[in-house]
């Protein structure tokens, strides 16, 4: 493997007393798409601010192209999970994707030709040009979703993380943005880590998986980590995978009623159900 | 005189007062459409109200220690800011309450600076002047201060503007990329203290609003993109501000005669109406989409 996008080493967080991360192990080469599998609570976006920088790690590392971040944001491209826009904002899908250019800088923008061709580049990568002249938050949720993609990727990040973008999006829509992030992951060679919790609309296109649990995480190919064993190790106790016409299912042990209580498995048992 | 068939009265070309409360008009309507627009996408009006009421303590304070209302307004206008940036203004949560506590015990202040000033010194009519400003008192000397005010936020808010509008967006976003969100937003608030100290020597603390959330409100209905937003806004602004001054000044000759309707009545007037028909502008364009 060449050297690592990001490499996270022991990473341990702890917020109000509660220990949210505990020893996350895991590195991301170049270009690979991984997802990060977790319920709801599961840290998935606590890993995601400690990657960015915005929050502090109690134990171990994140390292960025081998080396520890130099400064905040540089290199990695984010779409965060809430996104609440004002319908009456001021300003249209290309305006948003352009501040993804230079929103750092201060002054007005001198490269305005330059990041015009940009803004196109990056409207088209995502198929967001019909709708990139409407106020952003006036559009859908998925193309809400896309701009934000265009904005992250406009930058040309080494890592695109993205934190549920799925989340909203009935199957159709979600099944595109998998998609369009895989086109994107292949074409413009960006790493993409992208938080769910549910993993079978993934499975097609991830080459390695992550998944947390109680702060833990497994990660490896997903047939090294969807596993009875590897899974019940990170759970602490027994659970099952099913296998049902392609589609995983992940349940707790029969017979254990402590455990069905917890939502982990409750939760995956009903979206596969659905 | 009867009231007159004209639209400038005799003497307003002349009239010195006129061209200083025009300068100064056109110079705060400039910087309270700039500020005014990111005011309004934030949703911190309620704090651009409370620095302006914030105001009075200041303007009162100024007119017991017998100097001009300008350098008042500033002076508390900055502090208060400073104070609801430590209490944690930019914070949703706790924005509302900061804001409320500071404005709760700053208007106990001004109470007592205001009730000092009717008592020993002139009278009511500064009460008056600060509330409600007094364009047509303002002195020419004034001039160069305001002028130099206004021009320092409206380069505060060139400087900062991509940061601060990628952080108006998303502070997480926004943070992510390494902007420093918080003083991003804490010079905001300075610019946001500056201009509403300006637009309460123009219209008065109370109306201050009126000129800072008014004209920006309308032309945000009017455009999708917030540079042009701010043109239109800065438009609205100067027209309220002119017009303003020029009805103010015709109104000397109408009843009852003997002193001219309030320019503060006439500028907020015309803003409102501004924001009706922006409104109106509005609903037609949706209507015909
Ligand atoms: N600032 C905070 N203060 C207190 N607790 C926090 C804070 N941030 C996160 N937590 C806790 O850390 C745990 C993990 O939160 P996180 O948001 O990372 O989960 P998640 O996997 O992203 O969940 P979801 O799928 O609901 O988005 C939760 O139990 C949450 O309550
Ligand atoms: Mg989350």
């Amino acid at each position: 493997m060449s050297e690592a996008v990001l490499t996270v080493e022991g990473l341990g967080v702890r917020i109000a007393g509660r220990q949210v991360l505990d020893g996350v192990d895991f590195a991301i080469a170049p270009g690979e798409f991984t997802g990060l599998i977790g319920s709801n609570g599961a840290g998935k976006t606590t890993l995601f601010r400690a990657i960015l920088g915005l929050q502090r790690p109690t134990s171990g590392r994140v390292l960025l192209g081998g080396r520890p971040r130099s400064r905040r944001g540089a290199g990695i491209g984010y779409v965060p999970q809430k996104f609440l826009l004002d319908p009456d904002l001021p300003l249209r899908g290309r305006d948003l994707v352009a501040l993804g250019f230079d929103a750092g800088r201060l002054g007005p923008s001198t490269r305005l030709r330059r990041r015009r061709a940009a803004v196109e580049e990056a409207l088209a990568a995502v198929d967001a040009e019909a709708f990139a002249d409407t106020r952003v938050g006036r559009l859908s949720g998925g193309e809400q979703q896309r701009i934000l993609i265009a904005h992250a990727l406009i930058s040309r990040p080494r890592l695109l993380l993205a934190d549920e973008p799925l989340a909203n999006l009935d199957l159709r829509s979600a099944q595109e943005v998998v998609s369009l992030l895989a086109r994107v992951c292949r074409e413009q060679g960006v790493a993409v880590l992208i938080s769910a919790h549910e993993i079978n609309p993934l499975l097609p296109v991830m080459d390695r998986i992550v998944y947390l649990a109680h702060g833990r995480a497994a990660s490896g190919t997903s047939e090294e980590v969807i596993r009875a064993d590897v899974l019940s190790r990170l759970y602490g106790h027994h659970v099952d995978v099913i296998d049902v016409h392609g589609r995983v299912l992940i349940v707790a042990g029969a017979g254990d009623d402590a455990d069905l209580a917890g939502c982990e498995e409750t939760v995956e048992h009903t979206e596969v159900i659905q | 005189m009867s009231a007159g068939l004209f639209v400038f009265a005799p003497g307003f070309f002349d009239n010195e007062a006129v061209h200083v409360a025009l300068a100064v008009g056109t110079a705060v309507a400039i910087v309270t459409a700039v500020v005014g627009v990111f005011t309004v996408m934030r949703g911190q009006s309620f704090a651009g109200e409370s620095l302006g009421d914030i105001g009075t303590t200041g303007g009162a304070a100024a007119s017991l220690l017998g100097v001009g209302p300008l350098a008042g307004f500033v002076a508390i206008d900055v502090l208060a800011a400073a104070a609801m940036e430590l209490v944690g203004v930019q914070r949703v949560r706790g924005r509302d309450l900061a804001t409320g506590v500071v404005l709760g015990a700053a208007i106990g202040l001004a109470a007592l600076f205001l009730y000092l000033d009717t008592t020993q010194g002139s009278g009511n009519g500064s009460t008056v002047t600060i509330l409600f400003g007094s364009i047509f008192a303002i002195s020419s000397a004034t001039i160069p201060a305001v002028v130099a005010l206004a021009a320092l936020s409206v380069a505060l808010i060139a400087i900062l503007y991509r940061p601060l509008l990628l952080a108006t967006v998303s502070p997480e976003i926004a943070a992510a990329r390494g902007i420093p969100v918080r003083l991003v937003g804490a010079l905001y608030l300075l610019t946001l203290a500056l201009a509403t100290a300006l637009a309460a020597i123009t219209i008065g603390t109370i109306l201050s609003t009126a000129l800072l959330i008014g004209p920006a409100a309308a032309a945000l209905r009017l455009t999708t993109r917030p540079l042009r937003a701010m043109l239109v806004a800065t438009a609205i602004g100067i027209a309220a501000v002119w017009v303003g001054v020029v009805l103010a000044y015709d109104s000397y000759h109408w009843p009852p005669q003997e002193h001219g309707w309030p320019v503060s009545f006439f500028v907020v007037a015309l803003i409102f109406l501004g924001y009706l028909a922006s409104g109106l502008v509005k609903w037609r364009q949706e209507r015909e989409a």
